[in-house]
């Protein structure tokens, strides 16, 4: 057997304790499970009889849906857990329901916490592994390896390639994920929005010294081969970070003007759910030039490989 | 101390494989109707070798396909890491046609049962067949392979090290290693 980098992590918490061979390991793993969801048959039997619990603190559909069909695929016993109706309601703890769940025979964990820092919780008090699908600003480990593998699908490589991320960056797991993937991986980041949703320079540059920050949007996308647009939740603009929705559209929007400048070969990317007309106009989350959808599709091998992964 | 002794060369090895060919082409009265599907890794250039054996002396290109077993094996929960998972790559219909499943070494069994578990959610093959290089013995299912290279009596303290130019970077050739 050749000797080749294993990912031996026992949760996936988020991409910081990732090498980049471990993550090109995990890509070209997905890029296998992709082709089980070409089948006919869209199911292999390697974790019958596992339990996978999702459990979802905070509503999600693509996410959700995604770590299910994955979990299927790979023929595992899911059970959804949501907190709405459940024995949180009556005030159960989050350590008591994992205690639970354990009891119960769960093998992997898949948490959505609007809490930065609760799959730590998890994974600290459970036996088996922990999968982190959203925790508050914090993280979001799969979404950004799906990103990473579309763009490796789209264009060949990651090294080198420049990836502009628009938005609301300072309150963005996505964001967070999508810096750590992207620099182990070489690609050259630059991040846009107003000030106000960026963040301190400081920290950014502390942590990420490659790091281009630019508040101009038609500067930061000059010669970008992959442009990611965030989206912009609407209590931003009440809690006085921005002006108004409409200038913020105006200066940070994806617009069709703007997908011109970048041409044919640029990949439109979004986490979702969209909000179409305020980050990005709905003819350019339909252009050629978007892989939206397929990132969706994606989503599915990755957690499918990320799944397979942590269950042995 | 380990001791390894040659039990193919690359000449026998090519013997062989042009053996098997034509053994193929016999059975199946031509190869109209046959695909060739190597278990990766070695199985695949050995498929490769025997579809260009069939195209010389049958004139007829034989589609070839790739098949990873890793999912559908038995002992993946016995095993340390998760092995890696590469890409089954079949692009031609398997349903109704003879499947020749290709692989280096024939040992308990358990990879073939593996690999006609994973051919069953591709399609619903005629007949499947199975091609090997080496059969070492030691059977724990109840699997033989319709082609073979070289029956090789072993202990099961020894390993069958089979090397292809192709993924190996290593001039052909099958050895036995008994460690002491």
């Amino acid at each position: 057997m050749a000797t080749q980098t294993r990912v031996s992590h026992r949760h996936v918490l988020d991409l910081d304790i990732f090498s980049q061979n471990e993550i090109e390991e995990m890509l070209d793993t997905a890029d296998s499970m992709k082709e089980i969801l070409s089948r006919e048959i869209k199911q292999v039997p390697t974790l019958r009889g596992r339990t996978v619990v999702n459990m979802f603190y905070e509503d999600s559909t693509r996410t959700r849906i995604s770590f299910e069909l994955a979990a299927r695929a790979l023929s595992a016993n899911v059970v959804n857990f949501t907190a709405r109706g459940s024995s949180v309601e009556k005030g159960e703890s989050l350590i008591d329901t994992v205690r639970t769940l354990q009891a119960l025979g769960a093998d992997i964990i898949v948490i959505r916490h609007k809490q930065s820092g609760a799959p730590y919780l998890v994974a600290q008090h459970f036996a088996g592994a922990v999968l982190n699908a959203g925790d508050g600003w914090h993280a979001h480990p799969t979404q950004a390896l799906l990103d990473l593998f579309t763009i490796r699908e789209q264009l060949g490589h990651i090294e080198g390639c420049k990836v502009v991320i628009v938005g609301d960056i300072l309150h963005s797991r996505v964001a967070r994920s999508n810096i750590w993937g992207l620099t182990k991986m070489r690609a050259r980041v630059t991040l846009c929005a107003p000030p106000t949703l960026i963040g301190p320079t400081r920290f950014w540059k502390a942590n990420w010294p490659e790091l281009d920050i630019i508040y101009d949007l038609d500067a930061a996308l000059e010669g970008a081969d992959v442009v990611m647009a965030l989206r912009l939740q609407k209590e931003r603009q009440q809690s006085g970070l921005l002006p108004s929705l409409r200038e913020y559209n105006r200066y940070f929007a994806l617009t069709a003007e703007r997908l011109a400048e970048l041409g044919d070969d640029v990949l439109v990317m979004h986490p979702g759910p969209m909000n179409e007309g305020v980050e990005i106009m709905p003819e350019v989350a339909v252009a050629p030039q978007s892989v939206i959808e397929t990132q969706v599709t994606n989503g599915v091998a990755m957690r499918m490989a990320l799944l397979y992964r942590l269950a042995s | 101390m380990t001791n390894e002794k040659q039990i193919l060369s690359a000449e026998e090895i090519r013997r062989s494989l042009t053996r098997i060919a034509h053994e193929i082409a016999e059975r199946n009265e031509g190869v109209q109707n046959v695909i060739l599907v190597g278990i990766r890794r070695r199985g695949v250039p050995l498929a490769r070798r025997i579809a260009a054996a069939l195209a010389d002396f049958e004139g007829q290109q034989v589609p070839i396909g790739q098949l990873d077993i890793t999912l559908y094996r038995d002992d993946l929960h016995m095993r340390g890491p998760a092995p890696l998972v590469r890409k089954t790559e079949i692009q031609a219909d398997i349903t109704q046609r003879v499947v020749v499943l290709v692989d280096d070494v024939l040992y308990t069994g358990r990879t073939v049962r593996a690999a006609l578990d994973a051919l069953a959610d591709l399609g619903r093959p005629m007949c499947i067949q199975l091609a090997v290089l080496v059969d070492r013995g030691h059977r724990e299912l109840p699997i033989r392979a319709d082609f073979v290279g070289k029956n090789v009596p072993t202990s099961r303290e020894e390993r069958v090290e089979v090397r292809l130019s192709e993924v190996d970077d290593e001039p052909d050739q099958v050895t036995i290693v008994r460690s002491e």
